[in-house]
């Protein structure tokens, strides 16, 4: 049977959904973003926005008011989409419930679910994720945030730092220890803003401006035990369960802002003209541009086969680890060439490619570092 | 009450049209084909219309090949209540669509026909027109404002001198304009739903419909591409300029 698909994973229902993403987009994100960046803070009117256009909800169970997807492929459209603003700090701020959120989701009573996930996935409560701490991230089974039982409160002290959405989150998913050292004596509650006691200040960042990134200060903060997600002692797990889609979809955030850099480059060399011909009729800038789009399709079809594992329930934890590597680096890579073919107009704020350039370490960071993530694979496979 | 809301099947507002080489019209193979967005418009209003509770069904009808059928889910997403599919491989002229939709009007027992004022292809502007002229219905054309009330129709029109208000009868014909309203995205679960409606399907035969001939496309050329501008120094300079031109 012929086919002519160019891919076994996107149908029709996934272009269809692409199609309002990419409208909204267009109407509701280009045309604010140089001012959000500027601002580094998204307003929360579009995080309702999205939730009324159904953006907000996708991936996650019904019973939260979400949207439940056969598959990967919808998140991924739907992150492609959004970097078409070119902006990392935008999908993290705004897509900073796709971290916070899940652990909810999936060990909270259907009480937490109502209080802590529905409001947010509803876009009128701002979720965030507050795990690494100024001692350190990538060792998370180290953190040394202390919560003291008192009655049917903890009281909690100690801080976090780099919380993504950290200034404007109304619930924090925090990690804390309740019990001994290492990753057996974790647990998760959900701190609400206003708690007395938590306090929080703007960090500046590199990129990412249109995110507002915080560290949170609790000082015998009195949070309810009913705040508290899962067993207690048994935070980990409900982290580390959602490390696997994570990644995968910080890879799609990679993979999607390399394109974008690939697209601007090519229209670019087809404009400029130096030397009385247009750019891209050197053939040293047609290899940069050959070069770029063979490590695009190598990492997309990467991306495209785990994101299809992890769809049918499997869980291939060094291999996602490594995707996640491959689309990163393959991001700084990308992004140095789109720099070099676009020139000095490419190093002038207002250009997609210069920002993207200025937020690609972010992802060799977080989420899991690229050391980390090679040290975790290695350690998955027996090395 | 029921309302039609004809949609059409177009080359996609974002894509840089490319005329065939032998000038026989503009390259659709492999080109993304989307809801002609005037027809996304008229389908909004009347899901706002039903959802004010003006009416009570929308029934969506293209005319065209086994595509079509993307352009009628799209519409199913919006919430029409009813997909028709008028299967048509060949060119379909304004007056033959006119036609199609007339006989559906009748057959349905409509009250209203809300179409877009035109289609981003060939920029007709004729067939809304058409099928008032043929039921011998009222018409309210570039609506930018719609009210229904029992059997009655307001329409704020956007004309060239400004804003006209008329009232029609129904049954009536209304064309939108393009600040009618902004459509609505639509949700995934929507688009999945819609997926799984059937879709009525039909034929301009099954219809009693002739196709017309009335228009035939002689040569296809791409618009001029545009000269380079000049600057000038001064509002003297510029008039001059204009005048030269024969525009001032
Ligand atoms: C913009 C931004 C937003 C963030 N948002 C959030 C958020 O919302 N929530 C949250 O909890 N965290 C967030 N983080 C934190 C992020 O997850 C951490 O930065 C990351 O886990 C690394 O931790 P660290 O910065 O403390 O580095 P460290 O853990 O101190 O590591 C420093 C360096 O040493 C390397 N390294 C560490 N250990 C080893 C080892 N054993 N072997 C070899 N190399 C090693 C690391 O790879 C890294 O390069 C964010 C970070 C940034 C920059």
């Amino acid at each position: 049977m012929p086919v002519s698909a160019a891919s076994p994973f996107y149908n029709q229902e996934h272009e269809d959904f692409r199609a309002q993403v990419r409208r909204f987009v267009e109407r509701e994100i280009v045309p604010h973003i140089e001012r959000w960046e500027a601002a580094e803070e998204l307003p929360r009117e579009l995080h309702r926005k999205a939730a009324d256009a159904g953006l907000l909800q996708i991936g996650f169970p019904e019973r939260a008011g979400g949207v439940e997807v056969p598959d990967l492929f919808y998140m991924i459209v739907l992150t492609e989409e959004l970097a078409r603003a070119g902006s990392g700090g935008l999908i993290a701020s705004l897509m900073s419930h796709g971290i916070a959120t899940p652990p909810i989701c999936h060990t909270g009573s259907a009480e937490q679910i109502a209080r802590f996930a529905a409001p947010v996935l509803a876009g009128e409560k701002i979720g965030a994720l507050a795990i690494t701490e100024p001692s350190g991230g990538s060792d998370v089974a180290a953190l040394k945030t202390r919560a003291v039982r008192d009655g049917e409160h903890y009281l909690v002290n100690g801080s976090k730092t780099f919380i993504t959405s950290g200034m404007r989150a109304d619930y924090i998913t925090c990690a804390v220890r309740t019990g001994g050292e290492g990753m057996g004596g974790i647990s998760l509650l959900v701190i609400e803003a206003g708690t007395p006691g938590f306090s929080r200040s703007p960090l500046q960042k590199m990129g990412w401006w249109a995110s507002d990134t915080a560290s949170l200060y609790f000082q015998d903060c009195r949070v309810p035990v009913a705040n508290r997600i899962g067993a207690e002692n048994m935070g980990f797990m409900a982290i580390m369960m959602n490390f696997n889609q994570e990644r995968i979809m910080l890879a799609t955030q990679a993979w999607a802002f390399a394109k974008v850099c690939y697209e601007d480059s090519l229209i670019y060399a087809r404009e400029r003209q130096t030397f009385g011909k247009p750019l891209i009729r050197n053939q040293v800038i047609r290899h940069k541009l050959a070069d770029m789009k063979m490590r695009l399709d190598a990492v997309k079809a990467h991306l495209d086969i785990l994101a299809w594992r992890v769809s049918h329930k499997q869980m291939p934890v060094a291999e996602v680890c490594l995707l996640k590597n491959h689309a990163c680096t393959a991001l700084e890579w990308i992004a140095n060439e789109a720099m070099q073919i676009l020139g000095g107009a490419g190093y002038l704020r207002g250009s997609r490619v210069e920002r993207i350039y200025r937020e690609t370490k972010v992802l060799t960071i977080g989420g899991g570092s690229l050391e980390i993530m090679k040290d975790l694979a290695g350690k998955q496979m027996g090395y | 009450m029921k309302a039609i809301v004809s949609v059409k099947r177009v080359v996609d507002y974002n894509v840089r049209i490319q005329v065939k080489p032998d000038g026989s019209g503009v390259v659709t193979d492999g080109v993304k084909m989307s809801m002609n967005p005037f027809d996304e418009i008229a389908m909004e209003e009347a899901v706002r219309l039903k959802e004010k509770g003006k009416i009570t069904e929308i029934i969506a009808v293209t005319i065209g090949g086994a595509k079509n059928e993307e352009t009628l889910r799209t519409a199913l997403a919006f919430g029409a209540t009813k997909a028709i599919h008028i299967k048509d491989e060949g060119e379909v002229q304004p007056l033959t669509a006119a036609r199609a939709l007339a006989a559906v009007f009748k057959k349905e027992g409509a009250s209203l026909l809300i179409a877009g004022k035109q289609a981003i292809d060939d920029d007709a502007n004729q067939t809304g027109q058409m099928v008032a002229a043929l039921l011998d219905i009222a018409q309210a054309t570039f609506a930018g404002k719609v009210d229904v009330d029992g059997n009655k129709a307001t329409v704020v029109r956007e004309v060239d001198a400004g804003l006209e208000t008329l009232e029609v009868d129904l049954p009536a014909v209304i064309t939108a304009d393009l600040r009618l309203n902004e459509p609505r995205y639509l949700k995934l679960p929507d688009i999945m739903k819609a997926k799984r409606i059937p879709i009525e399907a039909t034929t301009l035969a099954d219809l009693g419909v002739t196709a017309a001939a009335a228009v035939k496309t002689v040569k296809t050329v791409p618009p001029p591409s545009r000269s380079k501008g000049v600057m000038v120094k001064t509002v003297d300079d510029l008039v001059a300029a204009l005048k030269a031109k024969g525009l001032a």
